[in-house]
């Protein structure tokens, strides 16, 4: 997909005057949060099940060519086939040699975000294939023409009067008097819709939770159902999943899945947790006849070894963007590529770069609230900070800022410079503000007093106050409450 | 298709990473192949740990909270009144497709004249499914499902009612317990059936407004009877 990740600023603009989309994120913050809270409430141990889903990713990734190894040999065994592709031009060419190869004309699809990473519809559609996104989200924002806005909840943008006008203006073939202002009349319209295509399709492609080495399996968790109708009817099925997905065995899939929907949607478990192994057996009454993998990097193996590898842990759960006060002002497109929020201001310029992506990780108020409630404990914020150093570093900062920057280190590493800096700034700005206590305007500090006043500051600097109250404690003292 | 070279980049990169030249050797291969084989269990929660009465108790509870209905009954000759009542209560037609699985072979409908019976696959047409469940995950209120020749797989999610019958003793408390219970019945291939359905109630949605719906595009009504045996 087209990337605008170097326009957030502009992006999110545009979406806070949004009237539309500020109603549909405020329905977000309810929802997500508290029914996550009461999850994590109500299973004692799940802290100590965050602690061990970490431990079982870490152990994973420090050997994960021998995980992925034993999983191909798995996969192999049960009648499959497993495609390995370096990047998204490689991983589209194996799904259009699927397709080409099986003479298929339509594809229906289950939700997969890697799907979206490697911009497969746009490649299927240009080659003269049907595509129909068979989650209910995707599916509404497949007819509106955009991109998911969220990782697990694609349409959370859109209000339900909004997708009542797009199913009229697309099924023209249904009643044009027919109700649909109740929720129930959309899910049941697009239910009867979908229905056919699923059994009209050729081939089904999903994406992939987890793939399991010990027995070759792919998992795939779904509320709707309509994942295990795209892999179930068609003659073939395509799963798209990128290295990471990989745990060792079906105890450690099952362990993780106690963080997965938990910290997803609230829900202890979510309706349909399905774990396929190859294709139909020469007995079984339905399934498909063909089974493949495609085994995606796309950056992944650049990330091993780095800073950035505690996000291979990512489960996709979408908690951190739940919890983001600056996603849930500005949603998920103003993102601007694949993966909003923390975790895509951590994967965009790990997979786009940082000319392109490096703007993303200045999107955050470094408030920790995505670290506090990932299930795979991965450390969003330093990552974000490291990937802000690495802008600065590529002189990709813009020049005021770069100035700023300069001024701000030169003072800083200056204590003494530093307090009579702050004292001269607090003297002043105090006795101008004496009368009002706060300032309408500021000059330099306009992204500030735009919005709000700016409080006069009173009484004595910080580090004044930290003195005076002895605070601050020399190495001399440490020495001694050590020795105590 | 990619070409071969791909894979090989892909671990070579990784073994890069991770300081090696090549696969993970000696001790350390050994180890790895060592848990693959042991499987070591985490952290069971104690909500997974009641056994006997209390056991399928949670089972059942834990069903019902996320919208499964379920029904003790005491033979499988309750099962005809069970599916009739149910079929009434939802002005359903009465037809239903059932799973060509021993256990419901054994059920004799004759008492329900006006029933009809068909087995087999669905194709979209059935409005009502039966069909044996393998075990019970009291965890979750979790049902596990294995396809195979007398498991179809489209009557999990085609039809708009699916009817599971399920025995008390096949209910267990944590999902790994279900894993065992799996691995004692592979085949001499080692390989899992071609799919394993955990199913936690009905199908349901909230990708509009973010209000959950039941019936997406699964079932919209789940119905456990548990059998006692």
């Amino acid at each position: 997909m087209q990337t605008t990740s170097q326009n957030f600023k502009a992006n999110s603009i545009k979406a806070l005057a949004d009237p539309n989309l500020q109603q549909a994120l405020g329905k977000m913050k309810v929802g997500f949060v508290e029914k996550r809270a009461k999850a994590r409430d109500a299973l004692p141990e799940f802290d100590a099940l965050r602690d061990q889903a970490r431990d079982i990713k870490n152990h994973t990734l420090a050997n994960i060519d021998y995980y992925l190894e034993t999983y191909e040999a798995a996969v192999q065994k049960s009648g499959g086939v497993v495609h390995w592709a370096r990047n998204a031009a490689e991983a589209r060419q194996v799904v259009l040699d699927i397709c080409a190869q099986e003479k298929a004309k339509s594809v229906t699809k289950g939700k997969s975000m890697v799907s979206e990473e490697i911009a497969l519809n746009e490649a299927l559609e240009a080659a003269g294939y049907e595509v129909v996104e068979t989650d209910l989200g995707e599916y509404i924002i497949q007819i509106r023409g955009e991109s998911p806005s969220h990782i697990i909840a694609p349409a959370v943008h859109v209000l339900k009067e909004q997708v009542a006008d797009d199913f009229r203006r697309k099924h023209l073939h249904l009643d044009p008097k027919r109700s649909l202002v109740e929720r129930k009349d959309l899910i049941s319209e697009a239910r009867g819709v979908l229905r056919q295509k699923y059994l009209d399709s050729d081939v089904g492609i999903t994406g992939a939770n987890f793939l399991i080495a010990e027995t070759g399996t792919s998992v795939i968790v779904t509320n709707e159902g309509n994942g295990d109708l795209t892999q179930t009817l068609p003659r073939v099925h395509i799963v798209i999943a990128s290295l990471e997905k990989i745990v060792p065995t079906l105890d450690d899939a099952s362990a993780i899945l106690r963080v997965l929907a938990r910290s997803a949607t609230g829900q202890e478990f979510s309706s349909y947790t399905t774990f396929s192994t190859g294709s139909k057996r020469d007995a079984d009454p339905d399934g498909p006849e063909a089974y493949h993998v495609i085994l995606l990097d796309n950056g992944r193996t650049d990330m091993l070894g780095t800073e950035f590898e505690d996000m291979l842990r990512c489960i996709r759960c979408g908690a951190c963007m739940n919890h983001c006060p600056v996603y849930g002002s500005v949603g998920g497109h103003a993102y601007g590529w694949v993966y909003p929020g923390p975790m895509g201001a951590v994967l965009t310029p790990s997979f786009i770069g940082v000319a392109d992506g490096g703007h993303l990780p200045n999107a955050s108020t470094f408030c920790g609230r995505c670290q506090d409630v990932c299930p795979m404990r991965i450390p969003l914020p330093k990552m974000m900070r490291a990937y802000r150093r690495k802008e600065y570093e590529a002189g990709l900062a813009p020049p005021a800022m770069r100035f700023g920057m300069d001024i701000w280190g030169f003072v800083a590493k200056r204590p003494g410079l530093y307090r009579l800096a702050t004292r001269l700034a607090m003297g002043v700005l105090g006795w101008r503000g004496r009368r009002q206590g706060r300032f309408k305007s500021l000059p330099l500090a306009s992204g500030w007093t735009d919005h709000r006043d700016m409080a006069a500051p009173s009484g004595k600097t910080f580090q004044d106050l930290w003195d005076q109250r002895h605070g601050a404690r020399t190495t001399k003292d440490l020495e001694r409450e050590a020795a105590q | 298709m990619s070409p071969p070279s791909s894979r090989d980049e892909i671990l070579g990169k990784i073994r890069a990473a991770r300081g090696r030249s090549g696969p993970v050797t000696g001790a350390e291969r050994e180890r790895l192949e060592a848990r693959l084989k042991s499987r070591p269990r985490g952290i069971i929660p104690q909500k997974a740990r009641n056994t006997g009465a209390a056991l399928v108790q949670d089972f059942i509870t834990r069903a019902r909270a996320v919208e499964a209905t379920v029904q003790d009954i005491s033979s499988l000759s309750e099962v005809p009144d069970a599916v009739a009542q149910y079929l009434a209560d939802h002005n359903l037609p009465a037809a239903v497709k059932m799973a060509p699985h021993a256990d419901l072979a054994q059920i004799d409908w004759s008492q329900r004249p006006t029933l009809t019976l068909s087995e087999g696959r669905s194709f979209g047409q059935d409005k009502v499914s039966l069909t044996r469940a393998f075990a019970g995950i009291a965890e979750t209120g979790t049902l596990m499902l294995l396809a195979g020749p007398d498991a179809p797989t489209t009557l999990n999610f085609l039809p708009e009612h699916h009817i599971v019958i399920l025995k008390r003793s096949e209910i267990v408390g944590a999902y790994e317990d279900a894993w065992d219970a799996v691995r004692d019945r592979l085949g001499p291939d080692g390989l899992l059936t071609r799919v394993v359905n955990m199913i936690t109630g009905p199908s349901r949605t909230g990708d509009i407004e973010q209000t959950i719906e039941l019936g997406a595009h699964g079932p919209l009504g789940l119905h456990i009877l548990v059998l006692a045996d």
